[in-house]
């Protein structure tokens, strides 16, 4: 295997079925670290999917997805524990505040309360993540008091709560403003700089950089 | 018998082509000596006279009613652990089978119960047993239809047969239980007095043929939930080479 | 573990801030027993002889009310991928999720069975075994509504479904659930009923986790 397909995230002739039917099929790519890889494609070409399918969330019909050049289906657990996913819904719960979600997810993410050399690491972490998407003055208000943009904005400051080589935003930009949209921007740029991979899904315009772009076809 | 190759639908279909007119004529064969003989050539019990003869029926029809679903739990463990859509068909072409040969079981205990003990139902322990078990066939069935993927309806009613199989034991056991604790022994059991060898022979003809008849009715059901799929498949097949137009 | 302790203090949260959920499960517990007095009349000798099956009966229904929330509006709100994607196993996070149901609807239905109790003439001396039993027989209903609730997850039709799934499957708990009561107000040993319900709980611990666990995985798929 050639050095360029096999550090980061790779794929081999990949095919997802949904529902009896074929929505993508024999895809070859590499994903280096510090990409920003943009899958565009109209409505139905398999960019959710494909999402999926790279989360680990649906096991591919055909063909292989490999991490570092080692098959993802021989150690799921490790790849759930390298990635973080941000679907089209938010999963936000109407009675718990952006703060608790973030600290929830945290602890999900097995980042939980751990006091190192004196330090609320987590707390740290949390302030950090309101910070980095304005949502320091919101941190405590119940997520049904929150605008469609601002749920958005909890929901994607969760990456930054908990480490991830590998991001999977499907459609992350939906309802955001442009300060959300350059609050994801910059995480996004620190998260490439650190040598992460960010895979979003998207047919708008897309921040974040200088980007590869997977283009998904449309239905024949 | 290699799995994966019976797995193969065309392979399938040569297979049952060529077993579905030995199950359906042996079906014919065996119901029909079956019935001749526990209907007409068998002598009635001494004490239940000709009712006796719904058992010719009844007791085979409780044994396929545990046979189906032990096949059904096995369709479900391939479902599972393989992933076969085979397996997935076979699931939901067995189990209105199996239900039916239940329901059969029960209203012929239920009309078997009316000369015996002048009613229409008794909680007998192995009637109820029965009847709980048609409750797990009409869940299984209705979990199967749920949903608008069949293939999620398939590997979710697969596990609801598991978890079903490895509980049924338990049930039994507890309605057998329950069952001494509120019936008077008094009551006579279904199965009617000790079997003599000219009962034996209609009982067992009817539960062989009734097994091949399952076979058969499985086979036909199976078929067409193949072309099912199939129908469904190629009306939204897209060209196999969809997916990646450029990557840059 | 700390993701599991999370997800179990994070739903028992939510199960004290929706607290009106809680108290429709235990309404509908009261009035339906209080069905009975007026289907089969007000003669405590009958009510006294029915009291415990009613209890139980009725205990089970209002069980399966919470059943269609508990893992469908994680599929709702998308919060089901992120179960899926913790690194913990989702064995454990689905157990988390049935010790909080049970903790924020069966406890508190168990605290007010007293009082169904006492409406339906229950004999004095069986309110002791009557809560035994039902502290022993809902950890089993809690799994096996968890196995209904997560087999149904994207299911056409909801509530009715998760009854049919889930009832026929706890008969053996009602049935012994029902007998210890009885033993009891017949002067015999409960133990044995009693043992026999815990042992179905280690049953369904053992099993539920496996079988919710494979039914969301397909569920997300």
């Amino acid at each position: 295997m050639t050095g360029e397909s096999a550090a980061g995230l790779s794929g081999r002739e990949l095919a997802c079925m949904r529902g009896g039917r074929t929505v993508f099929a024999k895809l070859d790519f590499g994903f280096a670290p510090g990409d920003l890889v943009v899958l565009r494609g109209p409505n139905g070409a398999g960019k959710s999917s494909l999402l999926r399918v790279l989360a680990g969330l649906v096991a591919p019909a055909a063909g292989t997805l490999a991490w570092h050049g080692a098959d993802i289906a021989e150690d799921p657990a490790g790849h759930r524990a390298r990635l973080q996913y941000v679907g089209h819904l938010d999963a936000l719960k109407a009675n718990l505040t952006a703060r608790e979600h973030l600290r929830f997810h945290a602890a999900l993410r097995d980042m939980g309360a751990r006091d190192v050399g004196g330090r609320d690491v987590e707390g740290h972490h949390i302030a950090h993540a309101l910070d980095m998407f304005g949502l320091a003055k919101l941190a405590d208000r119940p997520a049904r008091f929150l605008s469609q943009g601002q749920k958005r904005r909890v929901a994607l400051a969760r990456l930054c709560v908990a480490p991830a080589a590998l991001w999977l935003l499907d459609e992350p930009t939906n309802g955001l403003d442009a300060e959300g949209v350059a609050c994801l921007a910059a995480a996004i740029a620190d998260k490439r700089e650190g040598g992460g991979i960010v895979v979003a899904a998207t047919h708008l315009d897309f921040p974040g950089g200088q980007a590869r772009t997977l283009t998904l076809r449309a239905a024949a | 018998m290699n799995w994966q190759a019976l797995a193969n639908p065309a392979r399938f279909k040569r297979l049952s082509d060529r077993l579905l007119p030995w199950f359906a004529g042996g079906a014919a064969l065996c119901l029909a000596v079956g019935l001749y003989l526990g209907l007409v050539a068998s002598p009635p019990d001494y004490q239940q006279g000709d009712s006796v003869r719904i058992m010719y029926v009844h007791v085979p029809a409780a044994w396929m009613a545990m046979f189906v679903y032990a096949n059904l739990a096995v369709a479900a463990a391939a479902s599972l652990v393989w992933r076969h859509p085979l397996a997935d068909v076979a699931g939901r072409a067995m189990a209105p089978i199996g239900a039916a040969f239940t329901f059969l079981c029960l209203a012929t205990g239920s009309l078997w119960g009316k000369p015996m003990w002048g009613t229409w139902w008794v909680w007998d322990a192995r009637l109820t047993s029965v009847l709980i078990l048609f409750f797990v066939y009409i869940a299984y069935m209705a979990l199967n239809s749920a949903f608008d993927d069949d293939t999620r309806g398939a590997r979710s009613s697969a596990i609801l047969a598991l978890v079903g199989a490895i509980n049924l034991p338990i049930i039994k056991f507890s309605v057998d239980w329950w069952n001494t604790l509120h019936q008077p022994a008094s009551v006579s059991r279904l199965d009617g007095p000790s079997i003599h060898a000219s009962m034996l022979t209609p009982l067992l003809l009817m539960a062989v043929g009734f097994t091949l008849l399952f076979f058969a009715l499985a086979l036909v059901r199976m078929r067409a939930g193949l072309i099912e799929r199939r129908l469904a498949a190629l009306s939204y097949t897209r060209s196999a080479d969809a997916g990646v137009a450029s990557f840059r | 573990m700390s993701a599991t302790l999370a997800l179990l203090r994070r739903d028992l949260s939510l199960a004290l801030r929706n607290v009106g959920e809680t108290l429709t499960v235990l309404a509908f517990f009261v009035i339906a027993a209080t069905l009975f007095p007026f289907g089969i009349g007000p003669e405590p000798q009958i009510l006294a002889r029915v009291a415990t099956g009613i209890v139980w009966v009725v205990a089970l229904l209002a069980s399966l009310l919470p059943l269609e929330r508990l893992f469908q509006s994680e599929a709702d709100e998308g919060g089901l991928d992120q179960l899926l994607l913790a690194p913990a196993p989702l064995e454990a996070l689905v157990l988390a999720k049935c010790a909080a149901l049970w903790i924020g609807s069966a406890l508190p239905l168990i605290a007010v069975s007293p009082i169904v109790a006492t409406m339906l003439q229950l004999p004095t001396e069986a309110y002791g075994t009557l809560l035994a039993s039902l502290l022993l027989g809902t950890p089993s209903l809690a799994l096996l509504g968890g196995i209904g609730a997560a087999l149904a997850v994207g299911a056409r039709k909801g509530s009715a479904l998760l009854a049919l799934i889930v009832l026929p499957l706890a008969i053996p708990v009602l049935i012994f659930a029902v007998a210890a009561v009885e033993a009891q107000i017949g002067g015999l040993s409960v133990r044995p009923h009693l043992f026999l319900l815990a042992g179905f709980a280690v049953f369904w611990l053992t099993v539920a986790p496996f079988a919710m666990a494979a039914a969301l995985r397909q569920a997300a798929s």
